[in-house]
């Protein structure tokens, strides 16, 4: 792409892109994001290549990858532009028919169209699929609209007008002002006021500022950084680049997941294509304002999502917090006042720009502005990415958009802000989403993972499951974290495995207070909170563990047996077969039985039952 | 590894000890693990003490000082695997293999890992085998996987 040395070649040149493009022309989009990826999505990519071609409509129609759309049950999506007929779960032997039938002669093919697992009712086109029709995508929604490896169609939907506005016709004080206006927080955990946080490192003495994105997205059920990392790479580094305007910084660095390698690739392309563009390096669009970014892959440590640890890793030493009684405004990379936020907060930067704070502030609550990209997962129908305005609630999030529970189960609870957050039961399931709301329950917001859970989830076992993980996660540096995850850790695999005792509850919630009180780090002073929150609401189940040596929810294995129900065993000998430890007998088509002494409660039998015989008590 | 890669290596970020957690990445993606004659060279070069290689490699999950498998199985671990039954899976690949996660089997072909998220929770249980997804995974499913894995290896 050719440089660009002013706001007005810039402005030149996006008209040049849109008026290149015919908006009335037939598009498909595929979503390739890595749910999408995992179904296999880049053979279809390949397939419409082919057809398209076979079909003598090349040039006709355009092909566009894009980054995930949100709907990952569903994948892999194919939507059709401009109509924006909406395919899911096509195969690669749907992908002639889509070609000659509906790109060709403009029918739609029912087969591929959504239906609602409760009403039945089809949709045909995007926006009406209650999964989208009922969000407020203003941060996620340019995901499927873009190829993310393209500077072009960024530009195209408006891109980088936010952050010529800024330099151009705002001063980076009224830069600051206006993100504190708008009352946008952190969407990283804490939910720390972005405009103040800014405002002090602005402030801080020195020459030399540092920007970060967090993209170290570390919450296990969690995905929305790295999709949006993944699928429009741009909105996230036109954030930091108004950020670094505002603050008075040259230097940015985004620290992302190793895990993550599409994410990588799509940022290191649109720097790139930056750079040749005059969007990024010295003097930018001939304003005076120098910027450089780099990218920095994390090593796989959960406790370097926390600031000091991730400042800490980037200079190349093992990420280990410090306490913060100096902040990372102030003395933060190489003990340069430094501002690091998150993806999805950098991702939001634009759209206040752009829109203005009096319009962004109108979505939201009183104290939280805006919307959230959450992560909806586990036991629901429709797993995937939402964003939807802050107050919602519970219910409309997880049945509404996320069409309830599967396999007509019982809603149980719902967890929310990933290891550092709690389980919510049923009861508060009306409740509006923010982040003090979240928090005076007992959980948090954190980066926006929700998982939903049903009655066969066991809550104790959930909480073994986030102290488990933290305990693998601590750094060690701090004795309560350290050892009180350890011990609690203990406590937990004695109650799951029947060894509970009396008392065992308080002593938790004493330790629980004080890892709270006493960490160094926020994973320290939060880690107790799915402890906390499960015998808050859920403390019959860990007494049914305790008292009766009894699992409710039928998972912890030292708790429960398997049994073959009569009435449905036919006798075909599956579980025979399967049974890693030979314990099951019986004669073809009679019966068959367990022999409780020798099973290791593996639920192998479970599993190959076809006929639902296999039962746990 | 050989001391040209290990300077290529270097050179690529300037010989900057502030970048040591790339360096060793980029060693582990050659060598899929970090072998000691490479941190000793790393340490030498570049005048950091062996004994802060070792935490840094030690702390950080990407690392790896054992050699690992000709094919890496990845469990994922993440809470909506978890609910979903992953660690029934992971029960199951642990007897199957005879290795604890972390471990490689002793005829080097299969390493177990397990992953914190994979971030495709709709698929949920998630294996990753030699960055292959595999989703809605179950035990048949796994043992169909396994067979077709050991028959290849002979």
């Amino acid at each position: 792409m050719r440089r660009v040395n002013s706001q007005q070649e810039l402005e030149a040149l996006r008209e040049e892109i849109r008026k290149a493009r015919d908006p009335n022309q037939a598009l498909v989009t595929i979503c390739t994001g890595t749910g999408c990826h995992a179904y296999g999505c880049m053979n279809i990519v390949s397939a419409f290549k082919r057809e398209i071609e076979k079909a003598g409509l090349s040039g006709k129609v355009g092909i566009r990858t894009t980054g995930c759309h949100g709907f990952c049950e569903r994948g892999p999506l194919v939507v059709i532009y401009p109509k924006r007929i909406f395919y899911q779960r096509v195969q690669m032997d749907d992908v002639a028919e889509i070609v000659n039938e509906t790109l060709k002669n403009d029918k739609i093919i029912d087969r591929l169209l959504y239906t609602h697992p409760m009403t039945e009712e089809v949709a045909i086109f995007e926006p009406d699929v209650p999964f989208y029709g009922l969000q407020k995508r203003i941060i996620f929604g340019n995901n499927g609209l873009i190829d993310p490896t393209s500077l072009e169609d960024y530009l195209s939907i408006g891109g980088y007008a936010a952050f010529a506005k800024a330099l151009f016709s705002m001063k980076p004080e009224e830069v600051v002002e206006e993100v504190k206006k708008s009352g946008l927080r952190g969407r990283g955990g804490g939910g720390f006021p972005t405009g103040r946080k800014w405002e002090s490192c602005r402030n801080a003495k020195g020459d030399k500022k540092y920007v970060i994105c967090n993209a170290d997205e570390g919450d296990p059920g969690a995905y929305m950084d790295r999709s949006l990392l993944e699928g429009n790479p741009h909105s996230v580094l036109e954030g930091m680049l108004i950020g670094a305007y505002a603050i008075g910084s040259d230097e940015g660095y985004i620290y992302v997941r190793n895990e993550y390698p599409l994410a990588v690739k799509h940022a290191e392309i649109a720097i790139a294509a930056l750079k040749e563009a005059g969007l990024l390096g010295d003097n930018i669009l001939g304003s005076g304002f120098s910027f450089d970014i780099h990218i920095n892959r994390g090593g796989g440590a959960f406790v370097c999502g926390e600031s000091t640890a991730l400042v800490a890793s980037i200079e190349g030493r093992v990420g280990e917090p410090r306490s913060k009684y100096i902040h990372l405004s102030e003395s933060g990379l190489w003990g340069k006042p430094t501002n690091l936020n998150n993806v999805e907060t950098w991702a939001n930067v634009p759209v206040i720009i752009d829109k203005g704070a009096d319009w962004y502030s109108q979505i939201g609550t009183e104290g939280s502005k805006g919307t959230k990209i959450f992560s909806l997962v586990g036991k629901v129908n429709n797993t995937g990415l939402v964003e939807v305005p802050m107050g919602i609630t519970l219910r409309e999030i997880i049945f509404d958009i996320g069409g309830g529970v599967p396999g007509g189960k019982k809603f149980k609870a719902v967890q929310t802000g990933g290891p550092s957050g709690g389980c919510i039961p049923e009861s508060l399931i009306d409740m509006p989403v923010d982040f003090d709301k979240l928090k005076e329950v007992g959980s948090m917001m954190g980066s926006g993972g929700m998982i939903v859970m049903d009655e066969t989830t066991c809550m104790v076992d959930v909480a073994k499951y986030f102290v488990d993980f933290l305990k693998g996660e601590s750094c060690g540096k701090c004795t309560p974290c350290r050892e009180g995850l350890l011990r609690m850790s203990q406590i937990l695999a004695d109650i799951t495995e029947g060894r509970g005792r009396e008392g065992d509850i308080e002593l938790l919630e004493e330790l629980g207070v004080v890892m709270k009180d006493a960490s160094l780090c926020g994973l320290g002073q939060t880690a107790p909170n799915p402890v906390l929150s499960t015998i808050k609401y859920f403390r019959d189940e860990y007494e049914a563990h305790i008292k009766e040596k009894r699992c409710p929810a039928g998972v912890c294995k030292a708790l429960i047996t398997y049994e073959i129900d009569p009435d449905k065993c036919t006798g075909c000998g599956a579980c025979k077969r399967n049974c890693p430890v030979d314990c099951i007998s019986g004669e073809k088509k009679e019966p068959h039985t367990i022999d409780q002494s020798k099973c290791i409660k593996c639920g192998t039998c479970k599993d190959v039952c076809k006929f639902d015989a296999v039962t746990v008590k | 590894m050989s001391p040209d890669k290990i300077d290529a290596i270097l050179d690529r970020y300037d010989r900057n000890p502030a970048q040591l957690i790339p360096i060793l990445q980029d060693v582990q993606a050659a060598e899929n693990y970090l072998p000691r004659e490479a941190l000793e060279a790393i340490s030498e070069k570049l005048d950091i003490p062996l004994v802060r290689l070792y935490s840094v490699a030690t702390f950080y999950k990407a690392f790896s000082l054992d050699p690992r498998g000709k094919h890496i199985i990845q469990v994922c671990m993440g809470t909506a695997c978890h609910v979903r039954g992953a660690p029934r899976i992971l029960d199951k690949m642990i007897r199957d293999l005879g290795v604890q996660p972390g471990k490689t089997t002793k005829d080097m072909a299969f390493t177990l890992e397990t992953v914190n998220c994979l971030g495709a929770c709709a698929l949920g249980p998630i294996v990753v085998v030699d960055g292959e997804y595999h989703g809605q995974m179950t035990s048949p499913k796994w043992d169909k996987i396994y067979k077709t894995l050991k028959k290849a290896e002979g």
